[in-house]
């Protein structure tokens, strides 16, 4: 710090700005609540009470005449879901298919999170966790049209496999395509997690399994697999409420029998303009989350975020 | 300690993970400069004709300064709030202490939809209309956890004993703040701006819901290839935004691993 700037000797200052700081730290409560009351006002003035009304015109209904929201009580929009023999339909499709990816980006993560925490020297693993970071901040809306260039008739892959001499592959626009683009665009999610528990585990535990007699797939699945679930059940969440939310990657690259639970959200906000119906739908996920997040919590998995 | 085989598996299994997550990427530059408008593999032919034809496009062009003035407004709402929130959590003890970091995840630790269908009737109830107001409501709601982030971690790293000594000689809170805080978190505020303005820039499922009519970037891009138009456009428009995300990602990166010299960890 430069001499002339510093502050002058001699008596303390007395200014307005100086009573305030002393007022301030003589109170701590004071302090606290300036710095609070824009952040906090923010999420809970706009966040939480957007998410209370979500929740409340869930038991809202709309005018079949006029269009209008109705503000009286009813449950008749879960009914309605319950009921449907659409509904649910699509909310396990969407439940099943976020397992799926779920299960998917473990098996991919889990070697390369290894390979990354115990093997790779610090340069290449620097290297590679830059790798693995720089295709999450490349746009989502660009990766899943890459896929959508990959695997539509004449796309990538199929001339890929005429050039092999193989039939062509038909899975553009349907189920399979969905659970390849989820699994690509969250796998990121899941290998982060991983590699923070595996790089944990002190060495010395494994040779001691080793020494005990345990072979490799042993210590595997006795010594580094349970230790390493905390990471996995980590990003899990990700992976799993990432999928159950989306809608966009179903719209571009799933056929036209492919709507998930955000698809049908999506299309009673902005073409039926059915706003409870839509709430009471979008509550599916909340509640699955919700229950998704209690087990996470109790197997430890928060302290690995 | 992993014997010879089980080596191999595992490097041969990162280098195709590896591949599969950087063969999409390499595809979207390449079809950025298709010759052609069939969008067939292999590609006709390279040529920039695209690019021109896409700057020339109107929409686009809106499209892209929606996206940019979001974003600012957006990081700039989201660094203040983010920050504030980093310091209160950081300098005090008070009750409820552990739910802000709680709150403050919550816009994007939940679904995407709940996030834009909550906000979305939540205007229709207040009776606000939408416009880039409400854009940017959402993206800054979501935006300031990433700000929260980055200065918070870096607090963390600060030793108390630098703002102790800067009070012992007779700086008051403001002061101290001013000369010895300030300067050595300022890196992490700006990487923390940074990568809120690409999250912000890159969304598209809350902005669907808070958008109305209008077209940010990405809601051009997911409109055009619903419908299958402009397609050769798309393929630029793609590449744009992404080197939109991604520069900006690179720098805030590199000034986080360049700052702890300075900032005395």
């Amino acid at each position: 710090m430069a001499l002339d700037k510093a502050l002058p000797l001699g008596e303390p200052q007395q200014s307005p700005l100086r009573s305030l700081a002393i007022a301030v730290w003589r109170r701590p409560a004071l302090g606290a609540s300036a710095l609070l009351a824009g952040p906090m006002g923010w999420l809970v003035l706009i966040y939480l009470a957007a998410l209370a009304t979500l929740f409340i015109s869930a038991f809202w209904s709309v005018n079949d005449f006029t269009g209008e929201i109705v503000h009286s009580w009813t449950l008749d929009n879960f009914r309605q879901l319950v009921e449907s023999s659409v509904y649910p339909h699509i909310a396990l499709r969407t439940i099943g298919i976020a397992f799926a990816v779920t299960l998917t980006d473990i098996v991919l993560a889990f070697p390369l999170a290894y390979f990354m925490a115990r093997i790779a020297r610090p340069k290449l693993r620097a290297a590679l966790f830059a790798m693995v970071l720089l295709p999450l901040w490349s746009s989502y809306l660009a990766r899943v049209y890459a896929w959508r260039l990959i695997l539509s008739h004449d796309g990538v892959l199929n001339w890929f496999l005429l050039e092999l001499g193989l039939p062509r592959a038909h899975i553009g626009y349907t189920n399979w395509a969905m659970w390849i683009v989820f699994s690509y665009i969250w796998l990121p999610f899941m290998v982060m997690p991983i590699y923070a528990a595996i790089e944990r585990i002190p060495g010395s535990f494994l040779e001691a399994s080793q020494d005990l007699g345990g072979r490799g797939l042993r210590t595997l699945r006795k010594v580094i697999l349970p230790l390493a679930m905390p990471g996995v059940i980590a990003g899990s969440i990700f992976t799993f409420s990432l999928t159950l939310g989306d809608y966009i990657t179903p719209v571009l690259v799933g056929g036209p029998g492919s709507n998930f639970i955000g698809n049908v959200v999506f299309s009673n906000v902005g073409i039926a303009n059915n706003i409870p119906f839509a709430a009471a739908f979008a509550t599916v996920p909340l509640v699955v989350m919700a229950i998704y997040l209690f087990i996470a919590r109790r197997l430890g998995a928060f302290e690995m975020m | 300690m992993e014997s010879k085989a089980a080596r191999l598996f595992l490097g041969a299994w990162t280098l195709m993970i590896m591949l599969f997550l950087f063969i999409p990427i390499a595809i979207i530059v390449v079809y950025a400069f298709n010759a052609s408008n069939i969008q067939s593999w292999p590609i006709a032919g390279f040529s920039l004709r695209w690019f021109g034809e896409t700057w020339a496009n109107e929409a686009v062009r809106h499209a892209l300064w929606l996206s940019v003035r979001v974003a600012l407004f957006a990081t700039t709402i989201s660094v203040v709030l983010g920050s504030l929130a980093a310091f209160a959590v950081h300098y005090y003890r008070f009750p409820g202490r552990e739910s802000i970091a709680f709150l403050v995840v919550l816009p994007i630790a939940l679904p995407g939809i709940i996030t834009g269908m909550a906000l979305s009737s939540f205007f229709v109830v207040t009776g606000v209309n939408l416009s880039i107001l409400t854009i940017v409501i959402g993206h800054a709601t979501f935006c300031i956890v990433i700000v929260y982030n980055n200065v918070i971690a870096r607090l963390r790293q600060l030793p108390r004993s630098l703002s102790e000594a800067s009070m012992d000689l007779g700086g008051d809170a403001f002061y101290t703040f001013r000369r010895v805080t300030l300067p050595m978190i300022s890196t992490s505020v700006v990487s923390g701006g940074i990568l809120a303005f690409a999250l912000s820039f890159d969304e598209v499922i809350v902005t669907t819901f808070t958008a109305g009519a209008q077209n940010t970037l990405p809601l051009w891009i997911f409109g055009a290839i619903r419908l299958g138009q402009k397609l050769p456009e798309v393929n630029v428009v793609v590449l744009i935004v992404m080197l939109f995300t991604l520069i900006p990602v690179l720098l805030s990166y590199r000034m986080m691993n360049k700052a702890p010299a300075s900032a005395g960890r």
